[in-house]
């Protein structure tokens, strides 16, 4: 029988995957005994969502792009006639492996370990993931292997915290194994707060258990009893998936007590994050699961000794997480094939921003930049110019386009500044601002101090003030330096990741473009046109058509015309809110 | 435990087990859109934390409200996508549609205005949240037309309650 798929993760929904679904399933109850219809995950193409996809055994044709209509369309002439609609598939899959689709550029330098089940299988359905493979890992771990075994095996793999800091997994287990036994935690950081980063929420929402499995592994390997999925309260759809797939593991003995007849007893519950980024750091989260405000503690002592309630606690990344089962059923050397010498195995990168091509791939370490934005990401988008690639999120850098041939992985990124963070990868085009850029991110880490040290807490207030001047076109002399100093005091003295990494943005933007930092402040102009106090407004005669809606819109009546006939405005009076430009429907008004 | 347990029910329930103050507020606040000054006095109560404590966790995370919301949501990306696809436009254009500043109520109780850090649809940029939908690839012009639909239809509804159309009359002059 054939199965259509609609994808439903949060970019699908958001694209309209809803009304397709609707639309779709009034056909198929209506044809009964033609299709089955199911949902899936994210396949990792959000550029071109909604997707669906029609399935008939090994063959598969995948519809980008998709509304009610051309779902009826598909429906009459695909599901029901046997054509298919070649100009609308994105990716399609034949009896024999082959595959072809106008977007295989993107899908085919791919590796997908993570994301092996994303896309490809109902989140929903324990049944889809087992047949998959799933929980092999799990047998595995729970009847072959001792738990010394297992932390040997994720060792030899030589997979590191997908989290960002890329602290060697298996050692990390080590650590925790090692203390006496009793109760312990295993956590599971899926607190996703930099902007620009989506790579957790669509393993959550696209392949729950294999998170699941992953940590009643790890369970097994440190001897722990209880776990805990501290989830963004924004990913309601993931919470609910992850809700859903505990109760199913349950049912069928994965989890709670004695798991497959093993010995094992383990127990997860999720906790929903109330929306602070300072969470994302680890002694902070753990902090917020036991209720209390979300502040870092001094380490040592070390998780692996005293973390979650003063108990001996291995918290790893989702990423980190949903590796683990491929790893137990394909064996280490297999993983540790992918990858750099000292970056193993493959990573989920989020590609947004100025790409044409914006969503989710998985590549193997150590893949140049410029393969991930120009091959993978399409290019840049309306055709404008590659500027740089900003990675890690706030805490990160921007790597500029001069620059693109750096490998992805932990070694080569953070010698430029950057660093890997948890795969964000927003794409900078020339109409980008550095300073703004940098003066954004400052906001945002300023914004989410939690307040706990000095350098942490006024430190990014003087830095984003001093930024906040320069992009107003009041910079000082001397700013770029106070600017240097101070992000390296912050970046010394502050006591958690947070702060240790606010002034990244700074600091590698000034290293990068001093020439937009000067143009800046000694210049009074924006070189990107993104900086509204620095630019002139003009409005093109020839695109004007006197409506006059621009002049209504001026709080300061510099904007002057005849009705009908093209308007001016009067450079002296302009405050330069840029309100004109949001207002005219014509496209006439420009920065100059 | 579900975590979508009423709020009288889970208070109800709480037997002591630590970490259980951040649920408490978030189904007190789903319960009543925001959480209300009793609400405070009531957890404090059953779980013997000071309310003081309560105070400076509700204030400390993003997500809790101490103010009722306006009978529409508008939440705004301001993740970096969404940022260098000039979404400090779409704030404005909504700052002048409405007349309040993020994180205010207009005076007609129909829109609160919030920002977000990502809501993770960073191919969809620049993009707002008006309550359960997300609307993305948005320009000026587009976001006018979603509120002042929202608008149209609040305005038909009320005058649809006979009672009620003087009221609105004044609202729109």
């Amino acid at each position: 029988m054939i199965r259509v798929l609609v994808g439903m993760g949060t970019c699908g929904l958001s694209a309209g995957a809803r009304q397709v679904m609707d639309a779709l399933r009034v056909l198929v109850e209506a044809h009964p005994g033609t299709a089955t219809l199911g949902a899936t995950g994210c396949i990792g193409m959000c550029y071109r969502e909604p997707l669906v996809e029609v399935r008939e055994g090994a063959v598969r044709r995948v519809y980008g792009e998709v509304d009610p209509a051309l779902a009826a369309e598909i429906f009459s002439r695909h599901v029901l006639g046997g054509e298919v609609l070649r100009e609308h598939v994105v990716w399609a899959q034949e009896a024999d492996g082959g595959t072809w689709g106008s977007e295989l550029d993107f899908l085919g330098p791919q590796v997908r370990i993570v994301l092996r089940n994303c896309g490809l299988i109902d989140p929903e359905s324990l049944d889809e993931y087992e047949s998959r493979g799933g929980y092999a890992g799990l047998r595995k771990a729970l009847f072959a292997l001792t738990p010394a075994q297992v932390i040997e095996e994720v060792k030899a793999s030589g997979l590191r915290g997908r989290g960002g800091a890329g602290f060697p997994t298996g050692l990390k287990w080590s650590f925790a194994a090692a203390q006496p036994a009793g109760r312990k935690y295993v956590v599971c950081n899926a607190d996703e707060g930099d902007p620009g980063a989506f790579m957790d929420r669509s393993v959550l929402e696209g392949d729950p258990h294999a998170v699941l499995e992953g940590m009643i592994v790890c369970a097994r390997a440190i001897g722990a009893s209880q776990g805990f999925i501290y989830c963004r309260a924004e990913y309601p759809l993931a919470v609910r998936r992850l809700e859903l797939a505990i109760e199913a593991a349950r049912v069928r003995g994965y989890l709670g007590s004695d798991i497959l007849g093993s010995g094992l007893s383990f127990e997860v519950k999720v906790k929903q994050g109330a929306g602070a980024f300072v969470c994302g750091e680890e002694t902070a989260l753990f902090a917020s699961i036991e209720g209390e405000r979300g502040m870092p503690r001094i380490r040592p002592p070390f998780p692996a000794e005293k973390g979650l309630w003063q108990r001996p606690t291995n918290n790893n990344n989702v990423e980190t997480y949903a590796n683990i089962p491929w790893i137990l059923v394909n064996g280490a050397a297999a993983y540790a094939a992918y990858g750099t010498e000292k970056s193993r195995g493959t990573k989920v990168f989020a590609l947004a921003g100025k790409v044409a091509r914006g969503g989710l791939a998985e590549v193997p370490m150590g893949m140049p930049i410029r393969d991930l934005v120009m091959g993978i990401g399409g290019g840049i988008k309306e055709g404008r110019t590659f500027k740089a690639v900003q990675m890690g999120g706030p805490s990160g850098g921007c790597i500029p386009a001069a620059q693109a041939d750096t490998p992805v992985d932990f070694e080569s990124i953070p010698k430029t500044g950057a660093i890997m963070g948890s795969g964000g990868m927003v794409v900078l085009d020339d109409s980008t601002c550095m300073v703004e850029l940098a003066r954004f991110f400052l906001h945002f880490t300023q914004d989410e101090s939690c307040g706990k040290c000095t350098f942490c807490r006024l430190g990014t207030l003087r830095l984003l003030e001093i930024l906040e001047r320069i992009v107003r076109g009041e910079g000082q002399e001397g700013d770029e330096d106070r600017l240097r100093s101070l992000g390296q005091q912050v970046k010394e003295a502050s006591l958690c990741g947070l702060g240790q990494t606010a002034p990244n943005p700074v600091l590698s933007t000034l290293r990068y473009y001093p020439e937009e930092y000067a143009a800046h402040i000694r210049d009074r102009r924006c070189p990107a046109l993104a900086c509204l106090p620095l630019v002139d407004f003009v409005i093109d005669p020839e695109r004007c058509t006197g409506c006059g809606l621009c002049a209504k819109s001026c709080a300061v009546g510099a904007i002057s015309g005849a009705v009908r006939q093209p308007h001016a405005i009067a450079v002296a009076t302009c405050v330069r809110c840029g309100r004109c430009l949001a207002t005219c429907s014509f496209g006439a008004i420009r920065k100059a | 435990m579900p975590t979508n347990e009423p709020f009288a029910t889970r208070l109800w329930r709480y037997d002591g087990a630590p970490g259980e103050l951040i649920p408490l507020l978030q189904s007190a606040q789903e319960h009543f859109g925001y959480i209300p000054r009793g609400a405070i006095q009531h957890i404090a109560g059953v779980t013997g934390i000071p309310e003081s404590t309560v105070y400076g966790v509700i204030t400390f995370y993003n997500q809790f409200r101490l103010q009722p919301m306006g009978r529409h949501l508008i939440r705004t990306c301001v993740g970096t996508a969404c940022h260098v696809a000039n979404a400090r436009m779409i704030n404005d254009t909504i700052r002048d549609e409405l007349g309040i500043e993020v994180g205010e109520t207009t005076p007609d109780g129909l829109f609160t205005h919030f920002t977000v850090a990502c809501l993770g649809c960073c191919s969809l940029a620049p993009v707002m949240m008006v309550d359960e939908d997300t609307h993305g690839k948005l320009t000026p012009a587009s976001v006018r037309k979603i509120l002042r639909k929202i608008k149209r239809e609040a305005a038909q509804r009320e005058a649809a309650k006979p009672a009620a159309t003087a009221a609105v009359a004044k609202e729109q002059p």
